[in-house]
C-alpha cells in the first residue's frame, strides 16, 4: 500500500473520535451532581516559585468551602498545576486541565507571558478563563476575548494614577523611571505617557530598564541619580524594587519615590531592603495590609486570620500575597453562587461578567468589584500609601481610573 | 537473529510507535508527544556535539529559540506555510551554529561551555531588544495558528502535527544514525577520545568540531521550529537558560553517546517534572533533583546504556 492511501484509510478511523457538540442548553463540562472542577496554574518551581503561595492559598480556600458544604451541594475539586512560569509549560498544563481533567473553568492562572500563551486557545475552546493573576491591561478585551476576564487594577491604570498625582503635586518635577523590560513594565511607561503626553520626554529626564534575569539594578540606580532627578518611579517586581530602595538610600539620593504596588509586599520587598531605608516611599493599594493597625479588628480581617490559623497555619500572615488570593477566591465563590444550579460554561461566563458592585473581603473600605458584559476589569480603584515607621500609611482619597 | 528480520521488526516497531498514539491518545497526550519529538531532536543535536564530539555545550536552548523564532517569524510576517519553515529553520540555526562555533571551538574545552552558556543567557534579552521588536514581537511574543491537516485528511490538528513531527523526527534520527556511522562520525569520535592521535592521522580538528557544532545546532533548530508550531506561541520567557539546562539534563539522563538516548532523555524531561509535581506541590524542584540523583546512581551511562546492558544480559542468557 502506498503511504498516501494508508493515511487516507487511517483517516477514516480517526473520524470515530468525534467531539461531542454543545447542546442548545449550553456546554456542561467538569460538573456533576456532586462536584465542580476548577483548574489553576502557577509556578511551584523555578525562579518565580515564590508566587506558589497563591495556589496554596486557593487550595485552602476551596477546602474550607468544601468543609462548609461546597457550592450548590457540590464539592469543589481544585486542580492546581506547576508551570514554572514557562509559557510552553503553561500551554501543556492548561491543555491537560481542559482536555484530560475536563475542568469547568480556569481560575486565577498566574503570569502575563503564561496567560498570553493560552489566551487564544481558551477562547477558541470557550473555557471561562477568569480573574487572572496578572494586571496587564489586555485582559479587559471583551470584544476579542469574550472568555477572559482580569481582576486587579491594571498596571496602566495604576501608572495613570501615579502620573496624575505627580503632575498635581510636583508640577516642576524632574522625573526618572526604571521599568522591567516586558509587558508589565511597559504598561507603566504607557500609563505615564498617557498622562504627560508630549511633555513626557521633558519631565522624565532619564528612563532606564532592567531584565527580570538581571542580577542587580545598582548601576541603573546610580545612572538615575546622576540625571539630577527629584522624582523616581520604580516599576519593578519585589526583588528589584528592594534593590532600588536599598541602593537609593545607600548612595544618599533622596528623590520622591513612587513604586509599583506589586512590590508593596513587606515580606518580599521592604524587609529585604531594610524598613528604615524605605521611609517615604509611595505606592498604591487596593487590599487591606494585614499589618495595618487600623484594620486589626475589622470583621473581614478577623475572618481571614481565622482562615489562616486553621487552614494555613505555617503561612506568613504579613504577606499580602495571601490577602490577594483570599479576595480573588471570594469573587470566584460569589460568581459560582450566582450560577444557581446552572454550571454550563455559558452561564459561568455570563455570571462572571455580571457581578453587581460588591465589597469583597480584604479590599480597602469603599472599594468595589464590579463587571458588566462590556467591562471585564473587576477592580479599577486605588488609594495611595506612604511607608512610614514600619507600615503603609494610606493618604488621600480612593482614586478611580 | 537474521538481519532482515531484525530490520523488519524495527520498522514494525517504529510504525506502531507512530500509529498507536495517533489514534488512541487524546489531543493533550499527542501534544505532549509532539513536544517529546521536538525536545528529542534538540537533545540529539546535543548528543552529537557532546556525546560523540566531546565538546561541552550549554547553549542548546539558544539554538532551539532561534529555530522557534525563525518558524514563528516566517509564519507571522511572511505567510510561509508551517512545513516550509522547517528547512529554513534548519539552515538558519545551522549557519548560526557554524558562525558561533568557528571562534568558540578554537578555544575548546571549558571555554566553549562558557561561550555557549553566555549565548543561552543572552538570547531571551536579544529577543526583547528594540531593534528586533518588530519581528520578534518583543516581550509579547508571537501567537501562531495551529495548522490543519492537508489533502483533506480526516485528522485533527493535534493528530496531524504529531504525524508531521514524527516523520520529520524519524528522518533526522535516521540521518544522525548514518552520520555517526560514517567516516565523519569516526573522525568525531577519534577527536573526542584521542585528539592528538586524530590530528596525527590527518583529521582536521577545527573543521570537524565546527561542523559537528553546526549540525548539533541544526537539529536543535528543527526541534525548536516543531515545538513552536505545536505550542502555538513563542516568547522570550519560553527560552530562558532553564531550557538549555533541561536539554542538558535530557542528554545526560538519556545517554550522551547514543542516538536512541535522545528519545529517552526527551521523554524524561517532558514527563518527569509532572511526576515530581504529583509527588509534592511544595517542593517539586527538590523531588526532581532527587529523581535525577537516583537515575545517575542506577543508570550512570544514561537510560540508553542501561537498556543495552539489559538486552545484552538477555541475549547472553539465551
Amino acid at each position: 500500500m502506498k503511504r498516501r492511501t494508508l493515511l487516507t484509510g487511517l483517516g477514516g478511523l480517526a473520524a470515530a473520535n468525534i467531539i461531542r457538540p454543545a447542546s442548545a442548553a449550553g456546554t456542561l463540562v467538569g460538573v456533576t451532581k456532586t462536584e465542580i472542577k476548577i483548574g489553576h496554574t502557577c509556578p511551584y518551581s523555578g525562579n518565580a516559585s515564590s508566587y506558589g503561595i497563591q495556589g496554596k492559598s486557593h487550595a485552602a480556600y476551596w477546602k474550607r468551602v468544601n468543609d462548609m458544604g461546597g457550592v450548590a451541594g457540590r464539592q469543589i475539586n481544585f486542580i492546581s498545576l506547576d508551570d514554572a512560569y514557562n509559557p510552553a509549560k503553561t500551554v501543556e498544563q492548561t491543555r491537560r486541565l481542559v482536555e484530560q481533567d475536563h475542568v469547568a473553568l480556569l481560575f486565577n492562572q498566574l503570569g502575563t507571558p503564561t496567560n498570553s500563551a493560552i489566551h487564544k486557545y481558551v477562547n477558541q475552546k470557550k473555557v471561562p478563563h477568569l480573574f487572572l493573576s496578572t494586571s496587564a491591561d489586555k485582559w479587559g478585551d471583551y470584544k476579542h476575548f469574550p472568555w477572559t476576564i482580569g481582576y486587579a487594577p491594571s498596571y496602566r491604570t495604576e501608572a495613570q494614577i501615579y502620573g496624575k498625582y505627580i503632575k498635581a503635586n510636583r508640577p516642576n518635577a524632574k522625573a526618572t523611571l526604571i521599568y522591567q523590560n516586558d509587558d508589565f513594565g511597559k504598561d507603566y511607561l504607557h500609563g505615564l505617557q498617557d498622562v504627560y503626553g508630549k511633555d513626557f520626554d521633558k519631565v522624565f529626564v532619564k528612563v532606564v530598564t532592567y531584565e527580570s534575569s538581571d542580577a542587580t539594578v545598582d548601576s541603573q540606580v546610580v545612572t538615575m541619580k546622576d540625571s539630577g532627578a527629584d522624582v523616581l518611579v520604580t516599576a519593578a517586581i519585589p526583588k528589584f524594587a528592594a534593590q532600588v530602595i536599598r541602593k537609593t538610600f545607600d548612595i544618599g539620593w533622596k528623590p520622591f519615590h513612587v513604586m509599583s504596588n506589586v512590590s508593596a509586599s513587606i515580606a518580599a520587598t521592604i524587609t529585604p531592603a531594610g524598613p528604615e531605608k524605605a521611609e517615604g516611599v509611595v505606592t498604591s493599594q487596593y487590599l487591606k495590609d494585614p499589618t495595618d493597625p487600623e484594620f486589626k479588628d475589622s470583621p473581614d480581617m478577623k475572618e481571614w486570620r481565622g482562615f489562616m490559623a486553621k487552614y494555613i497555619p505555617d503561612g506568613d500572615v504579613t504577606d499580602v500575597g495571601y490577602v490577594y488570593a483570599y479576595s480573588v477566591a471570594n469573587l470566584m465563590h460569589i460568581v459560582l453562587k450566582q450560577c444557581g444550579d446552572d454550571f454550563t460554561r455559558e452561564n459561568i461566563i455570563k455570571q462572571a461578567s455580571n457581578v453587581k458592585p460588591v465589597a469583597l473581603p480584604l479590599l480597602l473600605p469603599d472599594m468595589m468589584a464590579h463587571t458588566t458584559p462590556t467591562d471585564f476589569r473587576p477592580l479599577k480603584q486605588l488609594q495611595l500609601a506612604r511607608w512610614k515607621i514600619n507600615t503603609w500609611e494610606r493618604f488621600g482619597e480612593i482614586i478611580g481610573a | 537473529m537474521n538481519a532482515n528480520l531484525s530490520r523488519l521488526l524495527r520498522a514494525v516497531f517504529v510504525v506502531a510507535a507512530l500509529l498507536v498514539p495517533l489514534f488512541f491518545a487524546s489531543g493533550y497526550q499527542l501534544f505532549q508527544l509532539t513536544l517529546v519529538v521536538a525536545y528529542a531532536l534538540s537533545v540529539l543535536g546535543k548528543n552529537l556535539v557532546t556525546g560523540f564530539g566531546g565538546q561541552v555545550s550549554l547553549g542548546q536552548g539558544a539554538f532551539y529559540a532561534v529555530g522557534a523564532y525563525t518558524a514563528a517569524i516566517l509564519m507571522e510576517h511572511f505567510d510561509v506555510p508551517y512545513w516550509a519553515t522547517i528547512p529554513v529553520a534548519a539552515v538558519t540555526t545551522g549557519m548560526v551554529g557554524l558562525a558561533l562555533g568557528l571562534p568558540a571551538l578554537r578555544l575548546g574545552g571549558l571555554y566553549l561551555a562558557l561561550v555557549t552558556f553566555s549565548m543561552a543567557v543572552s538570547v531571551p534579552q536579544l529577543l526583547k531588544y528594540k531593534l528586533f521588536e518588530d519581528w520578534t514581537g518583543g516581550v509579547q511574543g508571537i501567537v501562531l495558528l495551529k495548522p490543519d491537516a492537508p489533502f483533506g485528511l480526516d485528522l485533527n490538528p493535534d493528530q496531524w502535527l504529531y504525524l508531521f513531527s514524527f516523520v520529520v523526527g524519524a528522518a533526522l534520527f535516521l540521518a544522525a544514525n548514518n552520520l555517526v556511522r560514517s567516516r565523519i562520525g569516526l573522525a568525531m569520535r577519534a577527536i573526542r577520545d584521542q585528539p592528538l592521535a586524530a590530528e596525527a592521522m590527518g583529521v582536521e580538528l577545527a573543521r570537524y568540531k565546527t561542523l559537528t557544532f553546526g549540525v548539533g545546532a541544526l537539529f536543535a533548530g528543527v526541534g525548536g521550529a516543531l515545538g513552536a508550531i505545536a505550542v502555538g506561541f513563542v516568547s522570550p520567557d519560553s527560552f530562558t537558560i532553564a531550557l538549555s539546562l533541561t536539554l542538558f539534563v535530557g542528554m545526560v539522563i538519556g545517554g550522551a553517546s547514543s542516538i536512541s538516548g535522545a528519545i529517552y532523555g526527551a521523554v524524561f524531561i517532558v514527563f518527569m517534572p509532572n511526576l515530581a509535581e504529583e509527588i509534592s506541590k511544595a517542593v517539586p524542584g527538590a523531588i526532581f533533583g532527587a529523581i535525577l540523583i537516583l537515575f545517575m546512581f542506577f543508570a550512570p551511562g544514561g537510560i540508553a546504556s542501561l537498556l543495552e546492558a539489559q538486552l545484552r544480559r538477555l541475549r547472553a542468557a539465551r
